[in-house]
């Protein structure tokens, strides 16, 4: 029985690969760069030379396009158009006189009742789409001001919806009343 | 004879020193103390002092490395990894082309990524360590979406390229790897450990209920992967003051906690037109997080309990 088993192992030996001949150096890793040392200044010495040649990673040209920050961006784009658009007539309006234009409501109807039904429409939905995005988007800042509505899927929801509302407003207003 | 050359040194000496003007409008939309003095005109400043802004070179101008020895049947899909090599600190960085057997690939980007380095090119360098979403090291935005590469499935759409580049609107130190220097120094800033001044009543360690606890939820998850502040236009922006959705709720998980005892001291320390209020509510941060986790909450919970008091 023993002498089966001695039998055995022997074989198994024998089946083996061979660990002799299997020097140190052929399994030591050849490293093919070569490394220096350096003190703690030097270090500190190449790593703000380093910092200074650093590229900026890309942003806003790589970022997939999503309603959470395209919304915010439209929102401060519509608030822009909107307060610009204030501003701009305002002051226009103080300098017509002096300056001879003719902003007087009067002349603006008259000036509008010469455009095309398209036109009309048109200019209307223009100033009115701004108008509507801005306000409803508004009505959501304050909703998450109190901290409501701030799951992923609320605000994807909400984003669409008053992208869908406004855009339905703004055809309303602009072409049936 | 003299005169004149010292007169004529004096002549260059001044042109050139009007010749540098300072890099106002050289650094995209990033405001930075950078007050370094580079010639925009002449390759040798820019050899000095290269534009951080510039732009990348598409992959339609890098070259494509396949993969090693496809078979037939194979799944080949294509993924387009930025890179840029600090050895060559004035090259533009470049999105280098990489084809893979997704059959012979694991299932997420980081495999991908690893398969890469180690079978096709092993100077792709990427930050990796747990490969299952708890360290948080391979942050990196995967087809323009902030995540972790190793919670990010491959689409298996061979049709559709993937696109790698590092956290957005970060310093790269090299390929994807960002500098995190400003991130940690901006984590550190908000104190994120337990603040008391009173010892324990019974003298044993600090407890709370269980409706204290459950607070907490939700905010001590966070792995600091920094992939919702750099997903953030507004950190983008304003990085050097603004604090970031990341730090913020991490500042959130230490007010909100019922066994500190500075709630007030961190509060006034938010308490500026810049730390806290940049957040204009876009909710990217929510958005992408890895974790499931919602920053913006715990910024907007921040802002309650700073305005009701």
């Amino acid at each position: 029985m023993s002498s089966m088993r001695v039998f055995q192992l022997g074989l198994r030996r024998a089946a083996a690969p061979a660990f002799r001949g299997n020097f140190a150096g052929r399994m030591v890793q050849r490293r093919l760069a070569n490394s220096q040392s350096a003190s703690q200044s030097s270090a500190e010495e190449i790593l703000v030379k380093q910092r200074v040649n650093r590229p900026v990673s890309p942003h806003l040209t790589i970022y997939r396009p999503q309603i959470t920050w395209y919304g915010s961006m439209f929102n401060r784009l519509t608030g822009i158009i909107l307060s610009g658009g204030l501003y701009v007539f305002g002051f226009a309006y103080l300098a017509a006189p002096t300056l001879g234009w003719h902003l007087e409501s009067q002349s603006l109807i008259a000036t509008v009742a010469g455009w095309s039904a398209f036109t009309k429409a048109s200019a209307k939905f223009a100033v009115a789409m701004p108008f509507f995005y801005h306000s409803l988007n508004g009505v959501r800042h304050l909703v998450w001001d109190m901290g409501r509505a701030m799951t992923n899927k609320a605000v994807m929801q909400t984003g669409w919806g008053v992208v869908g509302a406004s855009v339905a407003a703004s055809i309303y207003y602009g072409f049936f009343v | 004879m003299a005169s004149t050359r010292i007169l004529a040194r004096l002549a260059t000496q001044r042109s050139a020193a009007a010749a540098i003007r300072t890099p106002v409008f050289t650094r995209g939309f990033a405001s930075v103390s950078d007050t370094t003095t580079r010639d925009p005109l002449s390759k040798v400043g820019e050899a000095i002092n290269p534009d951080p802004a510039r732009k990348v070179v598409p992959e339609s101008q890098t070259s494509n490395i396949k993969e090693p020895e496809p078979e037939k049947g194979s799944k080949l899909k294509t993924f387009h990894i930025y890179r840029w090599n600090p050895d060559e600190p004035t090259s533009k960085p470049r999105m280098q082309s990489y084809t893979l057997d997704l059959n012979k690939t694991g299932p997420m980007m980081l495999d991908a990524l690893i398969r890469i380095k180690n079978e096709t090119d092993p100077t792709l360098t990427f930050r990796r360590s747990c490969r299952e979403g708890i360290c948080g090291s391979c942050a990196m935005n995967i087809d323009g979406v902030n995540t972790l590469a190793c919670l990010c499935r491959i689409p298996t759409d061979t049709a559709k390229e993937s696109r790698i580049y590092p956290l957005p609107h970060m310093y790269v130190v090299k390929d994807l790897v960002p500098d995190m220097t400003l991130f940690y120094k901006q984590y550190r800033s908000v104190k994120p450990y337990l603040q008391r001044t009173t010892p324990s009543p019974d003298g044993r360690e600090y407890r709370q209920t269980k409706e204290d606890r459950k607070k907490l939820d939700g905010l001590y998850e966070c792995i600091l992967c920094a992939c919702c502040s750099t997903s953030c236009p507004s950190y983008w922006w304003n990085q050097e003051e603004y604090l970031g959705p990341a730090v913020l709720l991490q500042s959130y998980r230490w007010i909100a906690d019922s066994r500190d005892e500075k709630k007030a001291e961190r509060q006034d320390a938010l308490n500026n037109s810049m730390s806290l209020y940049r957040c204009h509510t876009i909710l990217n941060c929510s958005r992408t997080c890895p974790k499931g986790l919602n920053p913006a909450l715990a910024i907007t919970e921040i802002k309650k309990s700073m305005a009701f008091t």
